[in-house]
């Protein structure tokens, strides 16, 4: 496991990173194991800072393992491993010694189903806030409205900030659930398939929010609606069998992709 | 298509039978209910509740029956209701895949069944053999031992049942194990929690067995817990074992008082379990 890798690097021509500029989370040579079955091989690729990658394949291909391996949310369960570097502002977040905390709160995560913890709405945003800053109770307030405005929730939740978060519908829910996590201001914003349980209007809002997201965070998305990775995505990364096939432009992608199974998958003959 | 005439018979034989079972179940509850109160009624008054149990030949409450019962059983929940969501706490969440934790749960199965009056007999060698008499603390602990394994199973499974993806919201926030915890696993599962400790002093409420060889009883007022302490149970295993007419009918009021507690804390918990039930 290499300790240290450099903050911006040139990345060699087999795993370009399709969009220049500054490279957020550098993959090297990345395994991950759940117990014996081994669920990513040998991964490498350079996601640049401040675009959404998103992240396509078929079920079972490692996409959402690739995630759970950036916050080491793998870590809960016992007999999941990972191997090779995960490289964020210069260190390998992988390695023991990297305190979790402090990783997590520079990558924020997103789940498929909304996960609003059972207290007020005001209250989940704060929850996280206050572990890590001394706020006084303005500049909470301050933050907990900045974060819920930026998460395009603002207007609908705030005369009801003490009242239950599970009394929001599906798509507020997720709304909040991205508001308390950018509320901490990571860098990095994974979304695991953040809309796929979520009706038509709210899948087009949230898309709406990653679209100026986009602006401040590094967002990372896996998902199985490839017109969303289409709409939302720079570039886009095609996983088959826990192998990264191919990572290119969306655009290229979706209308020249250069491997056959990323042609046969994105047409729909498999998956 | 239509169902075969078999399987439609079979059909109302089950529901009859699932039906009258039912029946079953609700005759012998009002029917001791009934009985407790028409045996009782010759004592249910207001003195019931004001008066020392009396000697015989006279008339009188249970009040001091009341109060022991009371105090044994509140810190019964004091001592053995903290220990007890904490192991479960522990069984749950801290030690998910460790081996120590699996046998703690087998070893805290067995003690639920255990017979309570073994519980009774192992304090009596603990803490009355020791100190020389019977005690009211000495009631408590064992009603604590009892206590403790309905809450640490009840606690155990309430915080198996929130998905793992809250547990995972949370840590991905980067929040400490403690944290998520404290204030998301134990807000979420709060109300099952609360309605393990309820079943577990609906059912210490009626022991008899424990208090036998612990508290034993008192004819008296006292409030004394490092003294013998009067209690329901052992009040109407005395006083209905006796050969006195007017402590019989008392012994059928505390029963009803009993029996009456026990149920309205089970249709709490009923309640209760309905309006926090989890998502």
């Amino acid at each position: 496991m290499n300790d240290v890798a450099p903050h911006i690097r040139i990345v060699p021509a087999d795993i370009a990173a399709p969009v220049s500029g500054e490279i957020s989370v550098d993959i090297r040579d990345l395994d991950f194991y759940y117990g014996k079955s081994h669920a990513l091989k040998d991964v490498s690729m350079a996601i640049p800072a401040n675009s959404v990658t998103a992240i396509i394949g078929p079920s079972g291909c490692g996409k959402s393992t690739l995630l759970r391996t950036i916050n080491r949310i793998y870590e809960l369960y016992p007999d999941q491993y990972a191997a090779g570097s995960i490289a964020i502002k210069g260190r390998n977040v992988l390695d023991r010694r990297y305190p979790l905390s402090d990783l997590r709160r520079l990558v924020g995560m997103v789940f498929q189903k909304p996960t609003p913890f059972p207290s007020s709405i005001r209250a989940n945003v704060a929850f996280a806030l206050s572990y890590y800053e001394r706020l006084s109770k303005s500049e909470l307030n301050d933050r907990i409205e900045a974060a819920l405005r930026q998460a395009a929730l603002w207007d609908e939740v705030k005369d009801k900030l003490n009242q239950s978060a599970l009394g929001l519908s599906g798509g507020q829910q997720q709304r909040l659930c991205i508001a308390r996590t950018i509320a901490v201001r990571p860098e990095i914003l994974l979304l695991d398939e953040a809309t796929s349980a979520l009706d038509p209007i709210s899948t087009a809002k949230i898309e709406e929010l990653i679209h100026e997201l986009r602006e401040q965070f590094t967002i990372i998305t896996v998902t199985h609606n490839m017109q969303q990775a289409a709409r939302i995505s720079q570039q886009t990364a095609f996983f088959h069998l826990g192998e990264l096939i191919e990572l290119g432009k969306t655009s290229d992608i979706f209308t020249n992709p250069r491997e056959q199974r990323t042609k046969d998958y994105i047409t729909g003959r498999f998956g | 298509m239509a169902i075969p005439a078999r399987r439609r018979t079979a059909d109302v034989i089950a529901f009859m039978f699932a039906t009258l079972a039912t029946l079953l179940g609700l005759v012998f509850l009002f029917w001791i209910l009934w009985m407790t109160l028409r045996e009782g009624a010759a004592s249910l008054s207001p003195r019931l509740f004001t008066e020392m149990t009396p000697p015989p030949g006279e008339s009188g409450g249970i009040l001091n029956a009341l109060y022991g019962s009371f105090v044994m059983i509140a810190l019964g929940v004091v001592i053995g209701a903290p220990i007890g969501v904490a192991a479960g706490t522990y069984l749950a969440e801290h030690g998910r895949h460790s081996r120590v934790a699996a046998v703690s749960s087998f070893i805290n199965d067995i003690l639920l069944s255990a017979p309570s009056i073994v519980i009774g007999l192992f304090v009596y060698e603990l803490v009355v053999k020791p100190f020389g008499h019977f005690s009211g603390f000495a009631g408590a602990l064992s009603l604590a031992i009892i206590l403790l394994p309905i809450v640490v199973r009840t606690t155990e499974e309430s915080l198996r049942l929130i998905p793992d993806t809250m547990r995972e919201a949370g840590f991905a926030l980067g929040l400490p194990r403690w944290r998520v915890t404290r204030h998301i696993l134990y807000k979420a599962a709060m109300s099952a929690i609360v309605t393990g400790v309820l079943l577990g002093v609906a059912r210490i409420a009626g022991e008899t067995a424990p208090l036998l060889f612990t508290a034993l009883n008192n004819q008296f007022w006292s409030a004394d817990l490092n003294a013998p302490l009067a209690n329901l149970p052992v009040v109407i295993f005395q006083y209905a074992m006796s050969p006195y007419d007017e402590w019989h009918t008392l012994a059928w009021a505390a029963a009803f008082v009993l029996t009456a507690f026990v149920l309205i804390l089970n249709i709490l918990v009923r309640l209760l379990a309905r309006k926090g039930r989890y998502r």
